[in-house]
């Protein structure tokens, strides 16, 4: 059995959101649950048809392998299958599986008597994902503007589509994005850091405590967030982060069509310069 | 639903403020009175201060003043002096590198060499922080990993301002100081060398970056979510595993098969903060001194398909041998 030496005091029943007991057992490490079934299924189905489309198409490098939105001019209805209608139906697979992995980390968190905040995140992620993919699309009236499946063709579609607003940089939301991402990525340097040298002092000394770590953050720049807020900012961060992100997109198309470096000309241009 | 989710402290008790642990004979005194802001103890510690100046930290403080001023006087100066369109055009100003011709001489203040000089005193204020980071973990008896994390990001900076330049033999190739004309600078370097995206180690740097994310908001998550066993005491779980730490091992262990544990998450979550410079200063470095056009390079290596060109067959300048 691959369980931890701690393991089996934790399995216990219960704590299942759809199926009773049907479905309350682990295989391996994993637990299943009646979430775990669907995901399956999603995962599986998308993975198949992922693999189909590869095998219709030119290549199976794995860099190249491209799976496409349908074209424009089907707007926002069924394509046949060759044409997009595999990339729609990878497309619901993939929000099913999303969702379901989302319920089956919430019947976890129930199991262990845990809050809900992983799932919760993990939403965010998941309404990323479909704003890009279903939102923005459907705002816009065509599934094709929605990103292809393949390692670079959807770097070519970032690519296009930033392009399309002249300077995607410009766009105010995607600043803040960024901007978050990479304080995030700071914090999560600071904060790992900090561990691991509270925990790890080095030869002869011993390991140090909260208020080792709050010590060396204020007499570095004056302040420290604490052990608890830490994680509050970091995952503050990472959320908030992901939020504009999709903001900057959902805006790009649906509600600003002109070049970003044109929309800050409401700053240039605001009666108060008038003097 | 409406139970405590352990997002906001609701109860702050207040006691007196710590003025940190001792400090070893040969260091200063800590500067300023501790003193607390109830907003900030909503979400973490109310406590502000005391800090520690030193020699390093103010010397630090001195060059990052310096070069401050010399950015905020030459926009001021851009824009004639007038400070309402100082503040109106501020995203849009900018300290720029000197012009090509000069390489890597030393040009005329008002060509580039403010500049210079802004480099070099901002480089002296981070090595100088640098230093300091370093020095107040080994005072206080730590280990000196967020100073290493901190040489990450500045590896990723000398190479954008100082090591790239030097390569391509001049300074106008770095990066101008200013809001916009920086972001102008990201895109004009993707475009120049073929589109970074198809610099690998560019790809791996947004790996780094997004999976860094990903990890702060699953670490962030699953110790507010064991926050009633006492989650975020995470040195006391790492020396002496608690429920805590083992409800967050089995969600993941029961979610996607594999676990961390407390200690290793903090090294999980510091090599993907520092990989994600660390890739990208080398992905940096190498365009324009090493490769030429990152489209063609993926094309040679059967990375992406060459796709049929749109336009006529424009050569490129470059390989004329015509100088910018």
């Amino acid at each position: 059995m691959s369980m931890l030496s701690f393991e089996r005091k934790y399995r216990v029943r219960g704590g299942t959101l759809f199926g009773g007991d049907l479905f309350d057992f682990w295989v391996g490490p994993f637990y299943v649950g009646f979430f775990g079934i669907t995901t399956l299924f999603f995962v599986l189905s998308g993975t198949m048809m992922i693999l189909w489309g590869a095998a219709m198409g030119p290549t199976w490098n794995i860099w190249q392998i491209n799976i496409a939105p349908p074209d424009i001019s089907y707007g926002l209805r069924f394509a046949p299958m060759m044409e997009g209608g595999l990339w729609q139906l990878i497309t619901v697979c993939a929000i099913g599986s999303f969702v379901s992995w989302a319920l089956r980390e919430v019947e976890i968190c129930r199991k262990l008597g845990m809050g809900l905040h992983v799932p919760v995140a993990f939403g965010m992620a998941i309404l990323a994902y479909v704003s890009l993919q279903v939102v923005r699309p459907v705002l816009m009236g065509a599934w094709g503007h929605a990103f292809p499946y393949g390692i670079f063709s959807h770097l070519d579609w970032v690519s296009n589509t930033a392009y399309q607003y002249l300077h995607f940089h410009y766009n105010p939301w995607h600043m803040i994005a960024a901007s978050l991402f990479f304080a995030t990525v700071l914090a999560l340097s600071m904060h790992g850091g900090l561990v691991l040298s509270a925990t790890n002092p080095g030869q002869g000394e011993v390991v140090k405590s909260p208020e080792h770590e709050d010590t060396f953050f204020r007499d570095l720049i004056g302040y420290s967030v604490g052990t608890l807020g830490i994680h509050r900012l970091g995952l503050f961060l990472a959320l908030a982060g992901v939020w504009f992100g999709i903001v900057c997109i959902v805006v790009s198309g649906p509600f600003w069509t002109g070049a970003w470096p044109e929309w800050w000309s409401w700053w240039l241009n605001m009666p108060i310069w008038r003097t | 639903m409406a139970q405590y989710q352990n997002l906001f402290t609701s109860v702050q008790p207040v006691g007196p403020v710590h003025h940190g642990v001792d400090l070893p004979r040969g260091d200063d005194k800590r500067t300023g009175e501790p003193f607390l802001v109830h907003l900030f103890g909503r979400i973490g510690n109310a406590q502000v201060g005391p800090v520690y100046l030193g020699t390093l930290g103010v010397a630090s403080l001195l060059c990052g003043i310096a070069a401050f001023n010399i950015i905020g006087f030459n926009m001021l100066a851009s824009v004639d002096w007038n400070p309402i369109q100082l503040i109106r055009q501020l995203f849009w100003l900018a300290l720029e590198p000197p012009p090509p011709a000069y390489g890597l001489g030393i040009p005329p203040l008002a060509q580039g060499g403010w500049w210079l000089m802004t480099g070099f005193m901002l480089t002296a204020s981070i090595m100088l922080w640098w230093a300091r980071t370093y020095r107040r973990a080994r005072q206080l008896g730590m280990g000196t990993h967020v100073a290493w994390a901190f040489a990450a990001a500045i590896w990723l900076y000398l190479v954008c301002g100082f090591f790239r330049p030097i390569m391509m033999g001049s300074w106008s190739e770095a990066v101008p100081f200013g809001i916009f004309p920086h972001l102008d600078w990201v895109s004009a370097i993707s475009l120049r060398y073929g589109n970074l995206f198809y610099n690998p180690f560019h790809a791996l740097s947004i790996v780094f970056l997004y999976g860094s994310v990903l990890l702060f908001a699953m670490h962030g998550a699953t110790i507010l979510a064991v926050g009633r066993y006492g989650g975020e005491r995470e040195i006391e779980q790492i020396v002496d595993r608690g429920t805590a730490s083992e409800r967050a091992a089995l969600f993941w262990r029961w979610t996607m098969g594999f676990n961390a544990t407390m200690e290793s998450i903090h090294r999980w979550a510091w090599w993907f903060a520092v990989l994600c410079p660390l890739v990208g200063g080398i992905g940096i470095l190498l365009t324009g001194t090493v490769v030429d056009n990152w489209y063609l390079w993926a094309v040679k290596h059967h990375v992406v398909p060459a796709y049929p060109l749109a336009s006529p067959v424009v050569l490129d300048p470059a390989i004329l041998g015509v100088k910018p």
